[in-house]
């Protein structure tokens, strides 16, 4: 065992691009929640954002180009769950995981052709002046900007949703729609925006992995990434500020176990692979003390 | 009374269909695959999907084949064999070690259809086993990285603790052990054959701890775009040639050709001579193909490969050869001994020198 082998400055870098996929998606979600709706179709949207963002990429060489194909691509197969369960009154869970289904199968499907090709190429960008610091600059200021946009978000959020009237509104959807409705607020529209919003940023979290960080395009390539973006939400009790820390601690460990492993840490193997489940689930029970959104998950009608 | 009108007018439907399909069948052999990942992987499945096409171009209207790919190891393949069995499949390719015991399970079940179980050890009367000598190949890698690493480190990344994958480990050390005494290895376990996300992952953490040789022993082409992106690291196809990352990262490659094979497994059962057989060939019969090594290595190395390559193919060298000892020191094999097949299928020890555990 050599653990001097790890380097601390290249681990820390790693952590924040491991963990850029699951914030992204993850932080959508949270806005989806605080509305009052559970879309458990996460994993769907985001290799449906993959797969277009890779196309879209593809065919105009342009990588920015296809992270907005992705956001467009997971914001509209949202819109089909807005659709059923806003306006036809669904059970939220059953379409969320029939979302899932059809978006791990529409992605294989539009995906057929693209087997193999390589992305255009999404270049580190080298922060200057703060890209030169030592250990800090390298661990923080020099990554590809998506990196960067993912915490953008989550600040953005964080300041929608707590500084914000639109914000307020969009809470109390969530708290309680029915006093939403009688204050004249309209729930319906407040929650197809959410719905679109986190479609969206699930789809650059799954463009992320296709662009960014494997970077081609292979069937089924999210590998649950999804699902560990809702448990983030939850169990970052709904809070922006602890979701990006949750992310973080996924992240982190993920990158963690591999790094023990390839440095021969004598500890079995499949410990080390529950590990990143694990730990971010530990910390963020300890921590949450949060509350459920009053109406998360409930059905809404305004003759009701 | 109308139900059962019903009842018996789709049972009739059902009849004639199984009627007309049995017609049909009576006159082309069908052939299925089950696939562990999708046919676009660029590596093994695709390879395998390669000879169902060359059995396809081979017979023509006389064969039809079908497909089921991203079939997880587990209950689940038992159901998609099961499947294809009731489908009227004569032959079934099962392309993974992990479809061993769902595979010997529904054979039991369909005695006159004939099986073939990939990478695996257990036979039964319709059930045939074939493999490949991939550890030929790796002593070529291994011979290769040992000579073009610089930070003597070689990043290896592995799927799943079983004996094929160690063989891999094994023959690759020693060979580069050989030309290199002071070359180490440094072993991730993906547990996945396939998960892109994963490997770009383990293949990135292994350059950062420094290597500067990467072997994968898992299915996608993400370990060689990261050592592309990584810059001056070297790679080598995995299962398929992987050309598009050549001459760098992509330095060689272990090439399946299942092809020659599933042709001839698949003319035994149009001609009713087949028999469960296990077949376990290398580079010899061209079941194992050694990638066009790039201009990357220097051309003594490049070389020297290539005569390694040819005595195996020749059969003058065995790349597990004596003196090996186990890693925990004891003798395996003494000087000149060679290693017999039942050791080799069944291997669960590391050579000595390389460090780590196998995960149990």
């Amino acid at each position: 065992m050599d653990l001097s082998s790890i380097n601390p400055i290249l681990f820390f870098a790693s952590l924040m691009v491991a963990a850029t996929p699951i914030l992204l998606a993850a932080i959508g979600e949270l806005v989806v929640e605080r509305a009052g709706v559970l879309n458990l179709g996460v994993e769907g949207m985001m290799i449906t954002g993959a797969v277009t963002g890779f196309i879209v990429a593809v065919a105009t060489g342009s990588p920015w180009l296809g992270f907005a194909g992705a956001a467009l691509g997971g914001a509209l197969l949202s819109q089909v769950f807005g659709f059923l369960t806003q306006y036809l009154l669904s059970n939220q869970v059953a379409t969320g995981l029939a979302l899932t289904l059809f978006g791990l199968g529409l992605s294989a499907l539009m995906g057929q052709g693209y087997i193999g090709i390589k992305a255009p190429s999404f270049p580190d960008i080298h922060v200057p002046i703060l890209g030169d610091i030592p250990v800090i600059g390298p661990i923080v200021f020099q990554h590809d900007p998506m990196v960067y946009i993912g915490l953008l978000i989550a600040l953005a959020v964080w300041f929608f949703l707590f500084r914000s009237r639109a914000g307020l509104v969009l809470r109390a959807v969530g708290e309680n729609h029915d006093a939403a409705h009688a204050l004249g607020y309209n729930v319906r529209r407040t929650r197809m925006l959410a719905i679109a919003f986190g479609g969206a940023c699930a789809g650059l979290g799954g463009a992320y992995l296709s662009l960014v960080r494997v970077p081609q395009w292979t069937e089924g390539m999210t590998a649950g990434a999804g699902w560990i973006a809702l448990a983030i939400v939850v169990f970052a009790s709904w809070r922006p500020g602890r979701l990006v820390l949750g992310a973080y601690l996924f992240g982190g460990v993920t990158v963690l176990q591999l790094n023990l492993q390839a440095a021969g840490v004598a500890i079995p193997v499949e410990y080390l692979s529950m590990s990143p489940y694990l730990a971010t689930i530990a910390v963020l029970v300890i921590m949450s003390a949060g509350r459920s959104p009053g109406s998360l998950g409930r059905i809404f009608h305004a003759a009701r | 009374m109308k139900r059962r009108t019903l009842i018996a007018s789709t049972a009739a439907v059902i009849a004639m269909g199984t009627g007309a399909f049995a017609a049909a069948h009576a006159e082309k052999t069908k052939v299925g695959f089950v696939y562990v990942g999708p046919v676009g992987d660029g590596g093994w499945t695709y390879e395998h999907d390669q000879g169902r096409l060359a059995v396809e171009a081979e017979f023509g209207d006389a064969v039809e084949t079908v497909f089921v790919e991203s079939v997880p190891e587990g209950p689940d393949a038992e159901r998609v064999i099961t499947q294809m069995a009731l489908d009227g499949a004569d032959l079934i390719f099962t392309t993974s070690f992990g479809f061993m015991d769902p595979t010997v399970n529904v054979a039991a079940k369909f005695p006159d259809v004939k099986f073939e179980h990939a990478t695996g050890y257990k036979q039964a009367d319709n059930v045939s086993v074939y493999s490949a000598r991939f550890y030929e190949g790796r002593a070529i890698q291994g011979h290769i990285a040992g000579q073009i690493t610089e930070s003597n480190i070689i990043g290896y990344i592995a799927s799943f603790p079983i004996p094929e994958v160690i063989r891999g480990i094994n023959s690759a050390y020693l060979h580069a052990k050989e030309v290199n005494p002071d070359v180490e290895f440094k072993i991730v376990w993906a547990y996945t054959w396939f998960d892109p996300a994963k490997e770009a992952e383990a293949a990135t953490v292994l350059i950062e701890q420094g290597a500067d040789v990467v072997l994968q022993h898992t299915d996608s082409t993400a370990p060689q775009a990261a050592a592309q992106a990584a810059g001056n690291v070297y790679t080598f196809g995995q299962a398929s040639d992987m050309a598009e990352y050549a001459p760098m990262p992509r330095v060689s490659s272990i090439i399946d050709d299942w092809a020659p094979y599933y042709i001839a497994r698949t003319q035994a059962v149009m001609d009713g001579t087949w028999e469960s057989t296990s077949t376990w060939d290398g580079i010899g019969p061209g079941m194992v193909g050694i990638g066009e090594i790039t201009d990357a290595v220097p051309a003594e190395v490049k070389a020297s490969a290539e005569a390694m390559r040819d005595a195996i193919a020749d059969g003058s060298y065995h790349p597990f050869t004596g003196p090996i000892n186990r890693q925990d020191g004891s003798v395996w094999l003494a000087e000149g001994e060679i290693a017999d097949d039942g050791t080799l299928a069944g291997m669960n020890f590391y050579v000595e020198g390389i460090e780590g555990e196998i995960p149990q």
